[in-house]
């Protein structure tokens, strides 16, 4: 599937630039790490980036022309058995990384369901909620800024704090237009001081505010997990109930593209382990969008784990300021009889994928968007796997103690004359994300270990 | 109560209302040292004994709807701030009847009708959440302001720093309240604190070292950090220093298995610096108040500890049923 890559900022004030120089033609194969292009703004040239191998699509800005707004398409990158134009591609943005100033193209994630061609005997999958009424196409970036401009405006107690939440719109750019509409009152800028800033805004949330804070990511979360755990997690039990932690920590968790361990873990059952918490981790844009609205709403401390890679991914989304998703229900983000499939956040894909080619080969796999942790739906596990008779779990994190494992305990307890296979989990590699690309794409879930561990299930 | 810069000192009323309350903390916690000591205590208890003026000099400052967070050695900022004695004995007592509702404990004890935010078993825990609190105060404009209260252990901790710097950055209506009572739980904290600790938030905002056993010294030091923060110039820094009478934990003896870490000369110095007997003899020697008034204290507070100890000990345990609906607000989860 094609993926557009859009005009990157390289900038906290870029707005727009002039394409230099193209280095790569259309048809040219292109390895991850290749400059593709040199983009111009007038303090700088930087040299931009693939992230992934594949081949140039059509070159959609040709060079020299200036003024190109960022985010606007600049060219296609294709997988290597492409034809550039065949497929309508799919929108996703470069990945930027602004504190490198070097932003590279998108990976080839295939797009979300909603927007990809039928597929062979695919069932239709049941719509989450009863929603009939327009969409709008956003991405996942634009969903999340929605939901909390939306609940700003119905609740002057929620406001925005993180580091580069303000001036500069986001590290992702997920608060973009919030403090202009806002004010600094009430979108905060923090210092790099994770505890800090995570205690303060727990404090504040016990003195009646609502506050949402954002990690620029769950990596770097570890600095505060005293306060997540010991403070907002505990205090409401501890003091018997008397104190409320009504408070949203969300920013992007798991790998994003080559960035090694320490800024690639998923942190999933982590956080899933402690009682106080709700977690959430969604896919869809029109999920994140209806859960980070009852996050904000819900009077507990919320975990939000969003994905770097899913952040520039379009879905069609309800065209109402009041959708909303309830924390705790899962998803049949498609419908099928021989296995089921959960997963969760950026995998879903990855699971949406494979259920795809897994029909190609008549296995009609059912897939569930976990889309909230905890508190868990086991009943719409149980209730699938009730009919299949048999269960893949499909995670970013490490399968020591993780998600997989938890959901295959419950499977043990709660499904277990209905089994016909044991339960398998694709996971990472037990190994810290490495480095390099090659080794990267090893220790990550792909589509085709989803694919073995189906037909593994199913013993063929 | 109002407060003035440069001020004069504690009125006649204040005086004798501090002399009561540090007096009030005293006998609560003799009286939890020995329920502890005869076992009838259950669980860990970490006295504030010796440190009476530091709570009390700065709590009598603060309205009911001002915030603080404590320590693991709570009890005194807890009772200082306003607590009820029989809720806090009930809930170390580990019953139903305590203000947690047997939840949380010695470690734990928070009232927010009062403003307690709470104990904290984490050492330096309290101290982003009172700024927390100081900016929710801030955003909303109600005027009040927030106290931390640690010790010189939590210093150590980098969120301290981290806590310093954005409450002076946002001008945050904060008061962070050092109380150097000399150990890092069994360590004399000198041979683990580099230079002085006020020397630390000199960097950042006006820092003041007062004689943590003269409740007037706090009160006044108090009095000028209350007034800036009230009127939008931000925190303060008090380090007070005081010594810690009893020992880390009540069931020390028992885990140094005779083994010490202080002198019981130094003991018996600091002893001699009581802060509520300097008190009393101010008030007599200034004629504040005839001895038979302040006696007439002491058995009004053997009153009430005796009532609360009686009320904790009767108490039913804490209720099974509030095992897992107290976890989440609203639906159960």
């Amino acid at each position: 599937m094609a993926t557009q890559v859009l005009m990157p900022a390289l900038s906290p004030t870029m707005t727009e630039g002039k394409i230099a120089k193209w280095l790569k033609k259309e048809g040219d194969p292109v390895k991850s790490g290749d400059v593709i292009a040199e983009i111009e703004t007038d303090k700088a040239t930087m040299e931009f980036e693939a992230i992934d191998d594949g081949k140039m699509g059509r070159i959609l800005v040709p060079e020299g022309t200036e003024n190109v707004a960022v985010n606007e398409p600049i060219a296609e990158i294709l997988g290597d058995d492409e034809v550039a134009g065949a497929t309508p591609a799919s929108k996703r943005e470069a990945i930027v990384k602004p504190e490198e100033a070097r932003p590279s193209a998108a990976p080839p994630i295939a797009p979300p369901a909603s927007s990809a061609a039928p597929k062979p005997l695919a069932a239709p999958a049941p719509q989450e909620s009863e929603w009939t009424g327009a969409t709008a196409s956003l991405t996942v970036r634009e969903a999340l800024r929605d939901a909390m401009a939306e609940e700003m405006r119905r609740d002057e107690n929620v406001f925005l704090m993180g580091e580069e939440v303000a001036e500069y719109q986001g590290a992702y750019k997920v608060s973009q237009g919030l403090l202009e509409e806002f004010g600094a009152r009430r979108v905060v800028d923090t210092p790099i001081s994770e505890h800090a800033f995570t205690g303060l805004g727990i404090g504040a949330a016990f003195a009646g505010l609502r506050p949402i804070v954002e990690f620029m990511t769950w990596n770097f979360a570890m600095q505060a997990m005293d306060q997540l755990i010991n403070s907002a997690a505990k205090t409401r039990y501890m003091s018997g109930g008397q104190m409320h932690c009504p408070i949203v920590f969300r920013g992007p968790n798991g790998a994003a593209a080559r960035v090694a361990a320490q800024h690639s873990q998923d942190y999933s059952s982590w956080y899933a382990h402690v009682p106080g918490l709700k977690v959430i981790a969604p896919y869809s844009a029109a999920d994140h969008k209806g859960l980070l609205k009852s996050a904000i709403r819900d009077p507990n401390p919320v975990i939000f784990l969003e994905n770097e890679l899913v952040y520039g991914a379009t879905f069609p989304v309800p065209l109402t300021d009041d959708y909303i998703v309830p924390i705790g229900k899962a998803r049949i983000a498609r419908a099928g009889d021989a296995v089921t499939i959960v997963s969760f956040s950026r995998l879903v894909q990855v699971a949406l994928d494979a259920a795809a080619k897994l029909a190609e080969e008549g296995i009609s796999a059912e897939v569930i968007d976990l889309r909230t942790l905890r508190p868990l739906d086991a009943e719409t596990i149980v209730a699938s796997v009730r009919k299949t008779n048999r269960i893949v779990t499909v995670e970013e994190g490490w399968a020591y103690a993780g998600i997989g494992s938890e959901i295959a305990a419950i499977m043990m307890e709660q499904a277990f004359d209905y089994l016909d296979a044991p339960p398998a989990r694709v996971a990472a590699k037990d190994v810290p994300l490495p480095y390099a690309a090659n080794l990267e794409r090893l220790a990550l879930p792909q589509t085709d270990d989803v694919i073995a561990a189906a037909k593994a299930a199913l013993y063929r | 109560m109002t407060t003035r810069r440069n001020n004069s000192g504690p009125t006649d009323g204040q005086l004798l209302g501090m002399y009561e309350r540090m007096l009030l903390i005293r006998r609560i916690e003799e009286r939890l040292r020995d329920d502890s000591a005869t076992g009838k205590l259950p669980g860990a208890v970490h006295l504030y004994i010796g440190q009476e003026a530091c709570g009390v000099g700065v709590c009598a400052h603060l309205e009911e709807t001002d915030w603080v967070t404590s320590t693991h050695r709570g009890h005194g900022h807890f009772l200082a701030k306003g607590g009820e004695p029989k809720a806090m004995m009930a809930e170390i007592w580990a019953k139903r009847t305590g203000v947690c509702k047997g939840m949380g404990g010695s470690m734990h004890v928070a009232d927010l009708s009062k403003g307690i935010l709470g104990a904290n078993g984490i050492v330096g825990g309290g101290l982003a959440i009172a700024a927390g609190a100081a900016f929710a105060a801030k955003l909303d404009g109600n005027g009040r302001i927030a106290v931390c209260f640690f010790g010189d252990g939590a210093s150590n901790q980098g969120v301290f720093m981290e806590t310093m710097n954005v409450a002076t950055l946002w001008r945050l209506p904060l008061i962070f309240m050092c109380e150097n009572n000399q150990f890092s739980e069994f360590t004399p904290s000198k041979e683990v604190t580099a230079g002085e600790i006020a020397d630390r938030a000199r960097a950042f905002m006006p820092a003041t070292v007062v004689d943590g056993n003269d409740v007037i010294a706090v009160w006044r030091a108090a009095a000028d950090a209350v007034d800036r923060a009230r009127s939008g110039e931000g925190p303060t820094f008090i380090e007070a220093k005081t010594y810690r009478i009893r020992g880390h934990i009540e069931a020390e003896p028992m885990m140094l298995g005779g083994g010490k870490y202080r002198d019981d000369v130094e003991i018996q110095e600091w002893t001699k610096k009581c802060p509520i007997a300097r008190l009393r003899a101010h008030l007599l020697e200034t004629r504040t108040a005839p001895a038979a008034a302040l006696d007439d204290i002491e058995a009004s507070i053997h009153g009430i500890v005796t009532d609360a100890a009686a009320y904790a000990e009767a108490g039913e345990p804490a209720d099974p049923e509030l095992g897992f609906d107290l976890m989440f607000a609203g639906a159960r989860a």
